[in-house]
């Protein structure tokens, strides 16, 4: 067989992507954490081998979860949708729910579910609401292309996107406090604007929020 | 102490032993055919040592045979136990005494392979019911001096794994580093993690189920009917006679053999191609490639399986219900489980269906239990888990390299 094929890659633990740094930041070393999303699983194997985290994800595609299964990580090929309510109620202190929520068929529901299974969750999404989005449909009338909402809106995976503004007044609905927030610039960095506020929602490429059900 | 083992070739070395010690002999083990002795491990229990089994029946005494591959470490943290499935045996990865061809899981197991025997100690245990040295139906009954037959008490997948457990008790094994089975296999798998969690560090159950589906117990039922069809069976007493039902275990194994392939494998590898002819013969020789295939196939097993050990296993494999015994959830047989999950199913399996090993991955979720799921793209069926799937190899290698990381076994130079 071919012995290649067996051998797990070699990645960098160091360097994972700025944003995901800055949620890999906001999990304590130890935690039971849930990668919602987790792609090909940098962020779940930085946190596993730097936190010592109990670290588990789930990824819609194949390819994501054999690279991520590959690397030894606990990683279920499945839909945030449909396999989330399986879980118990505080099985996890973290769910992370990294650029994910606006991609799912019923974000209200997801978000829902990540603060019941999860003590904390850890949310981000790209913010609608940034100034440049809104200038581009007010010129030009057209669904935006940018570096974070790169498809064209026929083939766009991003069939929910929202605000930084709408997704505080969800949080309102569904009893949901904010405990932490951030909003990121283009490159992932945290910007200092006061994060639920109106320059925020003008400023931030992506908001990033800690958030937990009211109890 | 002994005295009661069964009449086989080796009887005369166990009474050297202590009384109330299980005899290990490393020495030939007799089979089926008992003119070959059988390479591996058997553990006999005498009267005292009985296995409690599910149908109510005390068996004693009995035989379990297995096989090791690869040393067991100092703190014997390093051990494999390999599940067969319905018609595997304990020869998982040496050239197999009665037939003479290759393991069966030979690109799984060995030095440097996925279950590196280098690094791991991988033992495989014949199933009790089987026909590989553990007592089954062509075994002679102690109290009575004949062959069992039928009056062999119906087997369980659970007392497989008790049978199984004591080999691992003997060995002196507290805790199995990874238990890994494909099919009926994966099914002693998951009875494994359910009743022994904190002997199981992890588990792979692969292309298997929590229950036998009622597609499942149908094919097993036409397979039997056609075993009891054929006149050479005598109402299971066929050694008593001196015959052998032949075709009919033939034709079981013909029929079971399609469910483990799929369509496009089958058309792939046959087509409608003919076989040694230009044009078909207007009658019913095997014109076709794939009919010719499948009698090779019934034909070779024959030599190699005991027609009453197919009834019996494949009735394991029917009754085997989680949720029914697990108070009607298969949760609840994970609650609180520690051990490390690794499901693996694949695209064209029909037998064993991805939506099965998903379900098995929901029950262990709502367990909150630590759980890895891939399913492998392929066309080659059931079947793929006994094949060289690349990918498969490569994500158990990365699931098995991730709990040695855990256990903190040392890797390989």
């Amino acid at each position: 067989m071919n012995v290649a094929a067996i051998t797990p890659p070699v990645r960098s633990r160091a360097n994972i992507r700025v944003d995901l740094q800055v949620i890999a930041d906001m999990v304590t070393s130890g935690a039971r954490v849930l990668d919602v999303g987790c792609g090909d699983g940098a962020l779940l194997d930085w946190l596993v081998h730097n936190k010592d985290v109990d670290g588990r994800g789930i990824e819609w595609s194949q390819a994501g979860v054999n690279a991520c299964v590959r690397q030894g990580l606990s990683v279920i090929q499945g839909d945030a949708e449909t396999d989330l309510h399986d879980y118990p109620s505080d099985a996890f202190d973290y769910v992370i729910l990294s650029q994910t929520l606006q991609a799912t068929f019923d974000p209200k529901t997801v978000l829902g579910e990540v603060v019941r299974i999860g003590r904390r969750a850890i949310v981000s999404f790209p913010n609608f609401g940034v100034w440049h989005i809104r200038l581009s449909l007010l010129t030009r009338g057209k669904m935006p292309v940018t570096d974070s909402l790169d498809s064209a809106w026929y083939e766009t995976p991003n069939i929910h996107l929202c605000t930084i503004a709408d997704f505080v007044e969800l949080c309102e609905d569904l009893g949901i406090v904010i405990e932490r927030s951030l909003v990121l610039d283009r490159w992932g960095r945290p910007r200092y604007l006061k994060a639920t506020g109106f320059l925020a929602n003008l400023f931030g490429e992506q908001g990033l929020f800690v958030v937990s059900k009211r109890r | 102490m002994h005295g009661a083992a069964p009449l086989r070739i080796m009887s005369n070395l166990k009474s050297a032993l202590p009384a109330g010690m299980p005899a290990s002999v490393t020495a030939p083990v007799a089979p089926v055919a008992p003119q070959i002795l059988l390479p591996g491990h058997r553990l006999d229990f005498s009267a005292s040592a009985s296995l409690q089994l599910d149908c109510g029946v005390s068996l004693a005494p009995f035989t379990v045979a297995y096989q090791t591959y690869g040393e067991l470490n100092a703190d014997k943290s390093n051990a494999i136990l390999v599940c067969h499935a319905l018609t595997g045996d304990q020869f998982v990865a040496e050239t197999h005494p009665v037939t003479g061809k290759p393991g069966w899981w030979e690109h799984m197991v060995g030095p440097g392979l996925t279950l590196d025997t280098d690094r791991y100690c991988v033992i495989c245990v014949n199933v009790l019911g089987g026909c590989m040295g553990s007592t089954g139906p062509a075994d002679i009954n102690p109290a009575t001096g004949e062959p069992w037959g039928l009056s062999f008490p119906v087997i369980t997948i659970g007392d497989m794994v008790r049978a199984q457990l004591r080999v691992i008790d003997h060995l002196g094994i507290e805790s199995l580093f990874c238990v890994i089975g494909g099919s009926m296999g994966g099914m002693q798998v998951l009875q494994w993690a359910a009743a022994y969690p904190e002997r199981v560090f992890s588990a792979v159950p692969i292309a298997c189920a929590t229950r036998h589906s009622a597609q499942n117990i149908a094919f097993h039922e036409v397979g039997r009917q056609a075993i009891m069809a054929d006149p050479e069976w005598c109402n299971g007493e066929y050694q008593r006679a001196g015959r052998k039902p032949v075709r009919g275990l033939a034709v079981a194994r013909m029929a079971a053999h399609i469910t483990y392939l799929s369509e496009p494998a089958l058309h792939r590898k046959f087509g409608r191609q003919l076989q040694d002819r230009e044009q078909v013969s207007y009658g019913f020789d095997a014109d076709f490639q794939v009919e010719s295939y499948l009698r090779h196939q019934g034909s070779t097993f024959v030599d190699r399986f005991d027609a009453n050990s197919y009834l019996y296993i494949t009735r394991a494999m029917d009754y085997f219900d989680m949720a029914a015994e697990h108070d009607g959830a298969v949760v609840n047989a994970f609650r609180g489980t520690k051990t490390r999950f690794c499901l693996v199913s694949f695209t064209s399996d029909w037998l064993f269906p991805t939506p099965e090993s998903r379900a098995i991955v929901h029950a262990l979720n709502a367990a909150a239990a630590n759980v890895s799921f891939v399913e492998i793209s392929t066309d080659k069926g059931h079947d793929a888990f006994l094949l060289d799937e690349p990918e498969f190899f490569a994500t158990l290698s990365g699931f098995l390299n991730g709990c040695a990381e855990h256990r903190g076994l040392r890797t390989p130079l």
